[in-house]
């Protein structure tokens, strides 16, 4: 049997989702002169690519660095349920910070890896990046 | 350190069956994977390679020798192929992506004494990619 050898994985998904930003704690000329038109009070939306890459060994029975049908599943009811369609700013996660996509970005990191552990087949493959697009020139990538 | 990425597509058709495993267990794993007529898929592979640029030339790396080499190695054996009967070697590999990558860096790195392969990274589909930096140095991975 072959040795194992160490692979990057990356899954891409996608979801729809508004939000405004604004800081609570600040004054609203200086949300609107820190947030300009992403402070629009009706908020805006956003179609997010997700990318969430896992690193690990191939298993030589399988092929595989995790089953993918699992790691959809999971990726599924615990990040694209939750947040497709919704207002980010209404989420319970975001009731205390602003929905950038700086904290989205790492708070889908830290829901999926505390969940991790629920993969199955990923049991020997580790959670290594987070990549958000917010839009077509913005994105953003969080590795824990 | 300059890293120069050149991409190229081909076309194959592949199923999913682990020796090791039983008739259930296969269907169970890989679904309608597993079929034996099998599926395909439009790959796109990037093959990433690094240097310093040769002063007289401007270049990293002579395009024209990596295409050739990706095209010889690569590309001839893999295009328009069922992976599993036409393949030696997915004969006894899975033809999973992650193996793809991985067999793709073993045909490709012997042939580019010109150049310092880094990278495979290899997309099944638009939402799915597999990268691989080459065989582990100190066995903690790249």
């Amino acid at each position: 049997m072959r040795a194992e050898e160490r692979v990057h994985l990356t899954r891409r998904y996608w979801f729809s989702a508004s939000h405004r930003l604004h800081h609570p704690a600040l004054p609203d000329d200086e949300n609107r002169e820190l947030y300009g038109k992403c402070n629009n009070p009706g908020g805006h939306g956003h179609n997010y690519f997700l990318e969430v890459t896992v690193a690990g060994p191939v298993d030589p029975r399988t092929g595989m660095t995790v089953n993918l049908a699992e790691l959809d599943a999971f990726v599924q009811n615990r990040i694209l349920e939750p947040l497709h369609e919704s207002s980010l700013n209404e989420q319970p996660n975001f009731r205390e910070q602003v929905p950038t996509t700086e904290n989205l970005c790492v708070e889908i990191y830290r829901v999926l890896a505390e969940g991790w552990a629920g993969i199955e087949s990923a049991h020997r493959a580790r959670l290594e990046r987070v990549r958000l697009e917010e839009t077509s020139s913005n994105f953003f990538e969080y590795r824990g | 350190m300059i890293y120069l990425t050149r991409r190229a597509e081909f076309s194959a058709s592949h199923y999913y069956h682990s020796p090791s495993l039983s008739p259930e267990e296969n269907q169970r794993l890989y679904g309608k994977c597993a079929n034996p007529h099998g599926h395909g898929h439009n790959y796109v592979l990037e093959v990433t390679v690094r240097g310093e640029i040769d002063a007289r030339s401007g270049m990293v790396v002579d395009l024209k020798d990596l295409k050739e080499v990706m095209a010889r190695e690569v590309l001839e054996v893999l295009d328009h192929r069922f992976l599993n009967r036409e393949v030696p070697v997915f004969h006894d590999v899975i033809p999973t992506t992650e193996n793809l990558a991985l067999e793709i860096w073993r045909m490709l790195a012997p042939k580019l004494e010109f150049c310092s392969l880094h990278r495979i990274r290899l997309y099944e589909t638009p939402d799915l990619y597999v990268d691989y930096f080459g065989p582990a140095k100190d066995g903690n991975g790249e």
